[in-house]
């Protein structure tokens, strides 16, 4: 790529700006600025609706090496405000790939700035904490691009699940199956519905803002609740459905955002981390056996350690062993837990697919 | 689990001698798993045969064998000391190998050892090809079609059954002896008795040919519990075909989709757990069919090996230093990340960087030798380079190569027969990559380049890109080249020097104009995470953006130079100076800053100097780190000629050289100005002069008289160098020599038929000069010091001779005013000393010297250099007992159709120490009464 292509700028909500080239559709995107250290895996980031909202940039140093392909989508398109990256590959080798990055974003309107020191600007949210930034490849104009920034939301107290999840509920899976699993989508990636469905359950996925009442009668032999983007202390709607999920005693799992909802079902509180942890590679220690597993992991909020220890139903079953935030719970007298982190991975480690098998057995067990 | 507490004393076992397929990787694995079990108050034994290691320093190590690698060794020890553990995997294969033998003859269980950090059973199943495959059968992980055969009779059958294209794979052998591809069954016969013959239980496997798939390698390390982390994936660019150890390697793996490699992580991991239970490092390499993604497991090695000291090295994650601590049971998440001090051990390192991995070779000295890539490695040696992209990695390590080019092509010396490039990209040798370039260069297209190679258009585009750029440059002039594309450039990895050549102007004028268009190097960090958590560790490497981490103490600071990736006459033996030159400097109260790019060493360990910056040794990187550090000097004579070449640089931009001075180092190289000095100080050399052509030659010869010993000025391991008898030879060698160097001045010596020779080296200050050792060769002389047993001290020169060779090095020292180390050599004919060369340096035999007399004279050189002592300072109490013999050891056995006569040019690639009470010695006498049998060695 010799300097062919049109320069952007991103400039972050503190004032510091990045000169770069323009990838992706040509135009302006505002998000909250947030990093991914995984290596692989990009496609399924940028179309993670958990991300909705967000400007990601990648750590790794060459993103769109080998183009993009239908299968490895985790919704139908890219949920990411925008992309910052180092070196972009216009070009890609893989040759069961339906097209280019570049192709790819450039369809979905996705806005991006390659050529940036994606390191220095990691070091920089690091230090500084998680903030809303701009890309534009349309004008370098800072007052402008100023003015358009201040319209972009802040994440926290932010509701985005209503906007990413399904319109209409609808099946997921084999039809002859009998195991059935309620979902909840607050913002879910297509690959949860896989491991479950693979694990024989037949899914039916509910819009976010689904009441329990409606849900129940469908008759699930247990609850699903999603990944998602936002602040779920802005999800009451979401909390009340956990709870009255927790009343009805049906095994009841929940991912990412779902692990925070069901903690403030059970009265537990979650906060906002300074920068969230974004890659694959987060460390996870089992309390309960004793192992560790690598995981994948997207979150910008968390669930409250404090908070957690002081509930009397409420168990620690994972810890982050970097920085011993809340990977995993369980509630006590019910079969309900969740973690923090994705153990449908895509992009990641398989190490955790195994809370799938035992959220499928609790099933089981409870029809029996 | 808590370490194991009732493990209070472990031996290590070193992997000696070092052999094409086994280099100082395992030095820097030893030493670090030496220095991790004494952190938890362990006492460590370790036993190599290899002088020239940090290893087997009294630094690294509580007691130190310097013995051969045997059984009978191990039972002294045993003997001796009450060993707990022994912790074999971090001797490559040669440890293994011994640790199985000492199990099988019951030495372990007799004297109560208990062996760590490995799985006799793993070992077996990893070697024996028919088990891996029935084993990977039962694990349902793909593998190749093939068969074991134990005789030639199974072997046809087995071929005709899979059909052709072929890999014929030995049992049992290192670094891929005796493998080879087989096209057609007419070259069957042959290749199948070659491997048979190679493997020591004489066991084959015959497979289909999976020759131009995309080839990967995943490391793994594993605790007791079972808890895995894979701590690199890297990916060849070279695809299946050539051995990894001779394959120019990425990390991390540049074209798998997560879906693919998260396959192949669940792939290692089942198959690390399915060859047994150990705690520890392992590497797993597979193949992908790059049409169907289809992924094959190619082998699984239980041990730390190459790949794990590149892949340390890559994502600073020390996996020996850990893998030690696994061995002793601690867990994985017990144990903290090593470079940001405050998460934990459990993770897996990411990178916001590439390092490409690029293998030396030196088929130069093994004339006649098949000159093919293939199974089997033939590289000596290896360096990597660091980029925040794959090209400037690739440039990098280009110019860490020490082939006299300055990066990958945009220096004047491309090819550009197209004939010969199309050869070479469908039969690779050493020279591929630069033909990849050229072929862009000359036109040839893309399909046809990645038909011909099989290499992933991707990176095949990545090159391609390279030309692209150039060719604009082309069109631009140091005057008109505008800031973006001198910014591109240099992000490339564009050494000044070649975007001169590009731009036809100056190196300095490129330099000028990037500087006053704010163009400069920046360094970041190697932190395992991409910049999540800040880091403790320093260890950089440079770039060109914006931001700059590596911050300046304000402390007095000494930089010194490392000596590149290994080759034949440039090893250890300097990693090893370089190692205790920056303890030495640390000691005396500076901060010390190392450079070099060779992954396997001990001296780019990111906890031997207080700062590493992983770069070329090559003069743009040198100087823009000392303009950022400002050091107070430079130490050049640690690191071989790689570092002592760079000298004359320094000295004109002003920059102090530490010792020695420039000028000093410049007399011992310059043939005529040093013959002057030992004239003017009346000590005698051998008749010599020096021409320009062979016309000039063929006269000088009539006063000089034959044989003559021929050369080049400024070699390395005596590269060219040739003995000739007569005029005809004589020209013939002359022409030969200046084809290579077609502006080199030639030196002719009167060669002294029958002498003998030894070398001393010494310690100088300026004024006082102690020699640390002399030792006498058993060869006569006409064989390159490195390639001769020498014995340390002199087993039968005179007083006589001795009262000379001492007399002489103490007043070439001095009139050297060599500040520092100083290596002499000697010819004798007729009791009469004549000097043959003197090198104010650290030479290969001064690790030989300090282990035999268990003395640190690279410390006390160092302190020397520094002017902080006086040899004087220093109590010398050397620990003489008997002789120590050093042993030349070839790695003969990858070239079967070389000549291996030995001459003025070295060819050895490692050695070993072995010591004697007396001259009365079986293994003394036996070397000695072979003296005049080199030829047929």
């Amino acid at each position: 790529m010799t300097n062919t292509r049109k320069s952007a700028i991103l400039l972050l909500e503190d004032g510091t700006s990045f000169i770069g080239n323009s990838i992706g559709k040509e135009g302006t995107s505002g998000g909250e600025i947030c990093f991914n250290t995984g290596m692989t895996g990009y496609q399924e980031i940028y179309t993670d609706p958990s991300y909705f909202g967000q400007i990601v940039i990648n750590t790794t140093s060459h993103i769109g090496n080998y183009g993009t392909i239908d299968q490895e989508q985790e919704s139908d398109f890219p949920k990411i405000s925008g992309l910052v990256v180092n070196s972009f590959s216009a070009m890609h080798s893989r040759s069961t790939a339906d097209e280019s990055l570049d192709d790819y974003l450039k369809r979905n309107n996705t806005v991006g700035i390659a050529e940036v020191d994606t390191r220095n600007l990691v070091r920089h949210i690091r230090d500084k904490g998680a903030m809303n930034a701009i890309i534009s490849s349309e004008t370098d104009d800072i007052h402008v691009l100023k003015r358009k920034l201040s319209e972009v939301p802040s994440m926290a107290n932010l509701e985005l699940s209503s906007r990413v999840c399904t319109k209409e509920s609808y099946l997921f899976g084999d039809d002859n199956r009998t195991m059935k699993v309620a979902v909840l989508d607050v913002g879910i990636k297509k690959s949860i519905l896989k491991n479950l469905a693979e694990r024989g359950a037949i899914c039916k996925v509910f819009p976010a803002e689904t009441s329990f009442e409606e849900m129940e009668t469908w008759n699930a032999d247990g609850y699903f609740i999603s990944n998602g983007p936002g602040d779920p202390s802005a999800m009451p709607y979401a909390v009340k459905t956990v709870k009255q999920i927790l009343a009805s005693d049906k095994p009841l799992f929940g991912i990412c955002l779902g692990h925070q909802i069901i903690a403030l079902a059970c009265g537990i509180s979650t906060y906002k981390l300074h920068h969230g942890h974004r890659g694959l590679n987060h460390p996870v220690k089992n309390l309960e056996t004793g192992l560790c597993e690598i995981t994948s992991q997207n979150h910008g909020f968390a669930v409250d350690k404090e908070s957690l220890e002081q509930s009397k139903n409420v168990k620690l079953t994972h810890i982050n062993l970097n920085d011993g935030v809340v990977a995993g719970l369980r509630v006590l007298d019910k079969k309900v837990f969740s973690v923090q982190y994705h153990p449908e991975a895509s992009p990641g480690p398989h190490d955790s697919k195994y809370l799938f098998d035992q959220f499928i057995n609790l099933i089981q067990q409870n029809i029996n | 689990m808590p370490r194991d507490k009732s493990l209070k004393s472990v031996l290590i076992i070193g992997s000696g001698p070092i052999i094409i397929g086994q280099a100082c990787e395992f030095d820097y694995a030893g030493s670090q798993a030496s220095r991790s079990l004494r952190e938890e108050g362990i006492e460590v034994t370790l036993i190599n045969s290899n002088p020239a290691t940090i290893m087997t320093d009294p630094v690294t190590a509580d007691n130190v064998y310097l013995k051969p690698l045997t059984k009978q060794s191990i039972r002294e020890i045993l003997e001796k000391h009450q060993i707990d553990a022994v912790l074999p995997t971090m001797g490559g294969q040669t440890a293994l190998n011994l640790a199985i033998e000492c199990q099988n003859a019951g030495i372990w269980e007799k004297y109560g050892v208990k062996m760590i950090g490995v799985d006799i059973k793993a070992i077996e199943t990893t070697e024996d090809r028919e088990k891996f495959r029935l084993k990977m059968h039962e694990i349902g992980v793909d593998v190749c079609k093939g068969e074991v055969a134990t005789s030639f009779l199974t072997g046809k059958e087995i071929a005709q059954e899979i059909g052709f294209p072929l890999v014929i794979r030995p049992s049992f052998t290192l670094g891929g002896t005796g493998g080879s591809f087989v096209n057609d069954p007419k070259a069957f016969d042959n290749a199948l008795n070659d491997g048979l013959q190679a493997s020591p239980i004489h066991e084959v496997l015959v497979e289909k040919s999976i020759m131009g798939w995309k080839e990967y390698e995943l490391e793994l390390l594993r605790d007791n519990i079972g808890n895995i982390i894979i701590i690199c994936s890297i990916e060849n660019f070279d695809p299946m075909g050539i051995h990894t150890g001779d394959s120019i390697t990425v990390a991390p793996a540049m074209t798998l989709p997560d879906t693919i490699y998260q396959r192949m992580r669940d792939l290692a991991k089942t198959m690390m757990n399915a060859i047994g239970q150990f705690a520890g490092g392992c590497n797993v390499q597979f193949a992908v069919n790059p049409e169907s993604d289809q992924i094959i497991g190619i082998e699984i090695n239980p041990r730390v090996s190459r790949s794990s000291a590149l892949a340390s090295k890559a994502t600073g994650y020390p996996i020996a230093k850990i893998a030690a601590k696994l061995a002793i049971g601690y867990n994985l998440d017990e144990l903290n990340n090593q470079i940001t001090k405050t998460t934990s051990a459990f993770f897996e390192p990411t990178v916001d960087y590439v390092i490409v991995k690029v293998p030396r070779w030196n088929f130069d000295k093994f004339k006649g030798s098949d000159r093919k890539l293939g199974l089997q490695m033939k590289s000596v040696g290896e360096a990597m380079g660091i980029g925040r992209n794959f090209q400037e990695a690739l440039q990098k390590a280009c110019q860490s190569l020490e082939i006299k080019r300055n990066g990958l092509g945009a220096d004047g010396r491309e090819l550009k027969d197209q004939d010969a490039i199309l050869y070479s990209l469908e039969h690779p040798s050493w020279n591929r990559l630069f033909h990849i370039y050229d072929a862009f260069k000359l036109g040839i297209p893309t399909k046809t380049i990645q038909k011909l190679t099989k290499i992933d258009p991707w990176f095949l585009n990545q090159i391609e890109e390279l030309i692209i750029l150039e060719k604009e440059i082309e069109k631009l002039s140091i005057e008109t080249i505008p800031k973006e594309i001198l910014l591109e450039a240099k992000q490339k990895g564009y050494a000044d020097r070649q975007i001169a050549h590009l731009l036809k102007c100056l190196e300095s004028e490129v330099y000028k104009k990037r500087t006053e268009m704010g163009i400069n190097r920046v360094y970041k960090l190697v932190d395992t995470c991409a910049a999540e958590f800040e880091a403790q560790t320093p260890y950089y490497y440079s770039t060109f953006s914006e931001e700059n981490e590596s911050i300046v103490s304000d402390r007095e600071k000494v930089l010194v130079l490392g000596s590149g990736p290994n080759r034949i006459g440039q090893g250890i033996e300097f990693d090893y100076s370089c190692v205790h030159g920056v303890l030495a400097a640390k000691e005396c109260g500076y901060e010390t800053i190392m450079i070099n790019c060779n992954p396997e060493t001990v001296s780019t360990d990111f906890d031997i100097a207080d700062k590493l910056y992983f770069e070329p040794v090559f003069w743009e990187h040198i100087y823009d780190i000392i303009q950022l550090e400002k050091p107070i000097g430079v130490i050049v004579q640690l690191g071989g000629q790689t570092a002592l070449k760079l000298s004359e640089k320094l000295e004109r931009h002003g920059i102090k050289i530490l010792g020695t001075s420039f000028n000093a180092l410049d007399l011992a190289e310059d043939r005529g100005r040093f013959s002057d000095l030992l004239k003017e100080n009346n000590i005698p050399f051998p008749e010599y002069g020096t021409i320009e052509d062979a016309e000039s030659a063929v006269e000088l010869s009539k006063e000089i008289g034959f044989p003559l010993l021929v050369r080049p000025s400024y070699v390395l391991g005596g590269q060219s160098m040739k003995i000739v008898i007569n005029e005809e030879e004589l020209e013939q060698h002359v022409v030969e020599i200046l084809k290579d160097k077609p502006d080199g001045r030639i030196l002719l010596d009167h060669f002294l038929e029958g002498a003998i020779e030894a070398e001393a080296d010494a310690i100088c200050d300026g004024e006082d000069v102690y020699i640390i050792g002399v030792m006498q060769h058993i060869e006569p002389a006409g064989i390159h010091s490195g390639d001769s047993y020498a014995v340390l001290p002199p087993y039968n020169l005179g007083d006589f001779v001795m009262r000379q060779i001492e007399n002489y090095t103490e007043r070439i020292a001095v009139a050297l005013k060599t500040v520092g180390l100083i290596n002499i050599q000697f010819a004798i004919k007729n009791d009469k000393v004549y000097i043959i060369e003197a090198n104010p340096r650290a030479s290969r035999t001064v690790p030989f010297i300090c282990k035999a007399y268990k003395e640190p004279y690279v410390n006390y050189a160092t302190k020397v250099m520094l002017g902080k002592k006086k040899v004087k300072d220093f109590d010398f109490k050397p620990v003489k007992k008997g002789y120590a013999i050093k042993e030349p050891v070839f790695s003969f056995d990858k070239f079967p159709n070389v000549n291996k006569e030995l001459g003025p040019e070295m060819k050895s690639t490692g050695e070993s120490i072995y010591f004697i009470d007396d001259l009365m010695d079986d293994y003394f006498l036996k070397i000695y009464s072979e003296r005049n049998l080199y030829l047929s060695k």
